[in-house]
């Protein structure tokens, strides 16, 4: 695999363009994903030769190829094009059999209309995005809310059918767009009531009221007490990580306690939790370490006189080294700002260097339990509790999927792992996402499949599809499906 | 692995689809039956090395046009020069301004040269040209949004108005665009010549605003011709005055081409809001802008899409 920083120049037709990673050509048809030349038009078919160099099998209508798919390589139908039979009392659209180690498998392929579905996106960002519950507005429409504030990052959800269907017309619609997008991975303006206005798109950082974000924090402010505790220990007197959410002193935390730093004397604003570890500082906000402080030395009350001493060293710094200040106590134990002398710009930069890139990742969610399993079974029911048994592997344009526990077949997926352009939409207004059910022939008749409607891959024809090279991340969708079925682990079970 | 032209009879069983590398023509012949299909192997003939032909001078074609510079050796090639000379003074084109509407001429003389047709079209994905013989007409669909399909507006073009070409550009389309429309649309005498004008109005379709989000072309495709210029990728919410702003500008531009007799009418779409420039009598009707509506979409989606209609 060449460097996924460097462009390629596609030989497909005699432009030869030069491609960037993760950008197409002026054909839109090849784009360069981490290095490697792929088509990136439907129907979509995953081959497995790319993976190990190979080259791309050319489609269409060529003197010096058969035209069979399915010839030499493994490849795996995803459902990304394969339209759809809804209402689904017809067979799903594909139902292709393969061989594999000697056991026929089955793969029920169609393209899903999600009206239950939506997205779970998480920012990387220590800036206030709004408040929990806060409402997350697209063009005005209200189309999700904040939930959790979670490590270093903040969640969102959007759509749900409250906003697809039970809201109005145009919240339906604007709702639709923007899940929509964001599965494609295309940025989208989204606005908080109360709070921030921000650009989110998958895999890339968010940008928040204008301000691309770089990193995201290296912990909170207590925990970036604890890593560094030791390599500050005898270097400086005092150290102060601010964060909205636990700020952290050094001197009084119980990193510092073990280490035997000196009592400083100093005294926070906020509220104590433990030693050295305070809540509420300040308010939320665009400043320091995710509170709305510009001077950090706003949170200090001052110094106790019998413990604090002139000349006393204090850095403050946020959870991601972004805001950082050097001080040292005046004979009036003072603190006043002055240069960072090397060995504390070796500290700031080592909290910066252990910070990851801040990315907003996208997960779509939706809720497969419906009517688009009569596509693949005639006893609907049976497919879900073949899902849960682990005899059917659910895959979402080849990508592995997490099903979530509980009834029906509620599953999510990243966005990032499905092949460009994976998701669709109708005017209902709902989603639609591919999805593809993998399972031995033998269950797939246990079970009331479409059996008379089941066709040998090797009758795809190429002109129906083109060839990708799947996410080297994502597992092979037929790989370590285990013929036999895994017993059923289910709590009270024999 | 190069992939040869190819050919294609669409399920209508009427319409031809021509692709190769970036070039995806759908065309249409209308006369008698031995006349289209001479007019269809011509076109297929003249395809084959078309993309080929341009790329052989593909350095100059991404060069800046000037009035007194060399000039190519190809057909097509040539046409897109001569579209794009008459704009170099309104400032940087270079010939790949008109490259998609200068194909779709070149394979139009291609079918009319070869056969006397009643009418044709070549459309290289929404730039068209028209041939039109006495007597006949098209009708233009213009669709809002690629996403719901449905004809918002027509504009009837018959044998007796001079418009045998039209354009659309944006900033979501294909190519990068300096500016910010969701799409500007030209008629023009060939489709070269609207391709070329339509990229100009569209550039001039623009304001400062922090919601727009722009990046060096060379960033997106190292090899572009724009350069280290910023193209837009991204226009997120603008308020009523900047879009009547950024309007204003762009009409100011095709007005003045309008006057230069560069073009015929030009219609500007941005954000749900647009209108038309131009002596619009020359269709036989008006190519009604759309109303304002509710139902705009977002403006990444929002790419006119033109079709033509026997």
């Amino acid at each position: 695999m060449s460097d996924p920083s460097e462009k390629i120049r596609c030989d497909a037709c005699p432009v030869l363009c030069y491609i960037k990673d993760g950008m197409a050509g002026a054909c839109d048809r090849y784009a360069n994903r981490a290095g490697e030349l792929v088509r990136v038009d439907p129907h979509v078919i995953l081959d497995r030769t790319l993976e190990h160099g190979g080259q791309i099998v050319p489609f269409g209508h060529r003197d010096d190829w058969s035209g069979d798919l399915m010839e030499d390589h493994p490849r795996f139908v995803t459902a990304i094009g394969a339209g759809t039979t809804y209402p689904d009392y017809k067979p799903a659209p594909f139902i292709i059999s393969t061989k594999l180690d000697g056991i026929d498998m089955v793969t029920v392929v169609t393209e899903g209309i999600f009206s239950y579905c939506g997205v779970k996106i998480k920012i990387d960002t220590d800036r206030y995005l709004g408040a929990e519950a806060a409402t997350v507005r697209a063009r005005g429409e209200p189309v999700g809310h904040v939930t959790t504030g979670e490590y270093g990052s903040q969640m969102l959800s959007l759509g749900g059918v409250n906003h697809l269907t039970h809201g109005g017309k145009k919240e339906g619609r604007v709702t639709c767009d923007t899940l929509l997008d964001l599965c494609n991975r295309k940025p989208v303006e989204l606005a908080v009531d109360g709070g921030a206005t921000m650009i989110v798109q998958a895999g890339c950082a968010p940008i928040v009221n204008g301000v691309q974000e770089q990193r995201m924090r290296v912990g909170c402010g207590s925990a970036a007490i604890g890593m560094f505790a030791q390599q500050w220990f005898g270097q400086v007197d005092e150290v102060i990580v601010v964060d909205d959410h636990i700020t952290g002193v050094l001197s009084e935390h119980q990193a510092g306690k073990v280490l035997g730093v000196r009592e400083t004397g100093i005294r926070i604003r906020g509220r104590r939790s433990t030693p050295g570890r305070y809540f509420h500082v300040a308010a939320p906000g665009a400043g320091w370490g995710g509170t709305n402080l510009d001077d950090p030395l706003s949170i200090i009350e001052g110094f106790d006189p019998s413990k604090a001493w002139p000349g006393l060293s204090l850095l403050m710094v946020s959870t991601t080294g972004e805001h950082a200040a050097y001080f040292r106590l005046d004979d009036a134990l003072r603190p006043v700002e002055h240069a960072k002398p090397p060995h504390i710009v070796a500290f700031v930069e080592r909290i910066r260097e252990n910070c990851e890139p801040a990315l907003s990742t996208v997960l779509f969610m939706g809720g497969a339990g419906g009517s688009l399993r009569a596509g693949v079974t005639e006893n609907p029911v049976r497919l879900t509790r073949s899902v849960k048994d682990m005899l059917t592997r659910v895959t979402s344009g080849g990508a592995p999927v997490y099903v979530w526990p509980g009834g029906g077949i509620t599953f999510m997926v990243d966005v990032m792992r499905l092949p460009a352009n994976a998701f669709g939409h109708v005017p209902t207004p709902a989603i639609v996402a591919p999805i593809e059910f993998t399972l031995t022939l033998a269950d797939y008749e246990a079970l009331g499949g479409h059996m008379a409607h089941v066709r040998p891959a090797e009758a795809l024809h190429a002109s129906f599809a083109h060839l990708v090279s799947p996410d080297e991340v994502n597992p092979w969708p037929l790989d370590h499906l285990d013929p036999g079925g895994r017993k059923p682990r289910r709590k009270g079970g024999a | 692995m190069k992939e040869r032209p190819a050919c294609a009879r669409l399920p209508d069983g009427a319409r031809l689809n021509l692709s190769h590398g970036p070039i995806y023509l759908i065309l249409q012949a209308f006369g008698t039956p031995a006349a289209v299909h001479a007019a269809e192997q011509a076109a297929m003939r003249r395809f084959a090395t078309i993309l080929d032909d341009l790329c052989a001078e593909l350095p100059l074609l991404r060069s800046p046009a000037c009035p007194s510079g060399q000039h190519p050796q190809g057909a097509t090639a040539c046409r897109m020069t001569d579209a794009v000379r008459p704009f170099a003074a309104h400032g940087f084109i270079t010939p790949m301004a008109a490259v998609a509407g200068a194909v779709a001429d070149e394979i139009l003389a291609a079918m009319t040269g070869a056969a006397s047709l009643e009418k044709a079209y070549v459309n290289n994905g929404g730039d068209i040209a028209l041939h039109l013989a006495a007597g006949s007409a098209f009708t233009l669909g213009i669709v809002e949004s690629i996403n719901s399909p449905h004809i918002a507006a027509t504009a009837r073009i018959s044998a007796e108005s001079p418009i045998r070409g039209i354009a659309t550009s944006g900033w979501a389309g294909r190519s990068f665009s300096l500016g910010i429309a969701d799409a500007v649309t030209i008629l023009a005498r060939t489709a070269a010549a609207a391709d070329a004008a339509a990229t100009l109005v569209a550039n001039a379709v623009d304001l400062p605003h922090p919601s727009i989000r722009r990046r060096p072309a060379t960033d997106l495709q190292p090899d572009s011709d724009l350069g280290a210029r910023p193209v837009t990728t991204f226009v997120g919410s603008l308020e009523q005055p900047a879009i009547a702003e950024a309007l204003r500008k762009g009409r100011q531009k095709a007005e003045q081409f309008q006057a230069e007799g560069h073009i015929i009418a030009a219609a500007l779409f941005l954000k749900g809001h647009g209108f038309n420039t131009g002596d619009l009598a020359l269709a036989d009707a008006p190519l009604a802008v759309l109303p304002k509506t509710s139902a705009c979409p977002p403006a990444h989606q929002t790419m006119q899409r033109i079709s033509v209609h026997a």
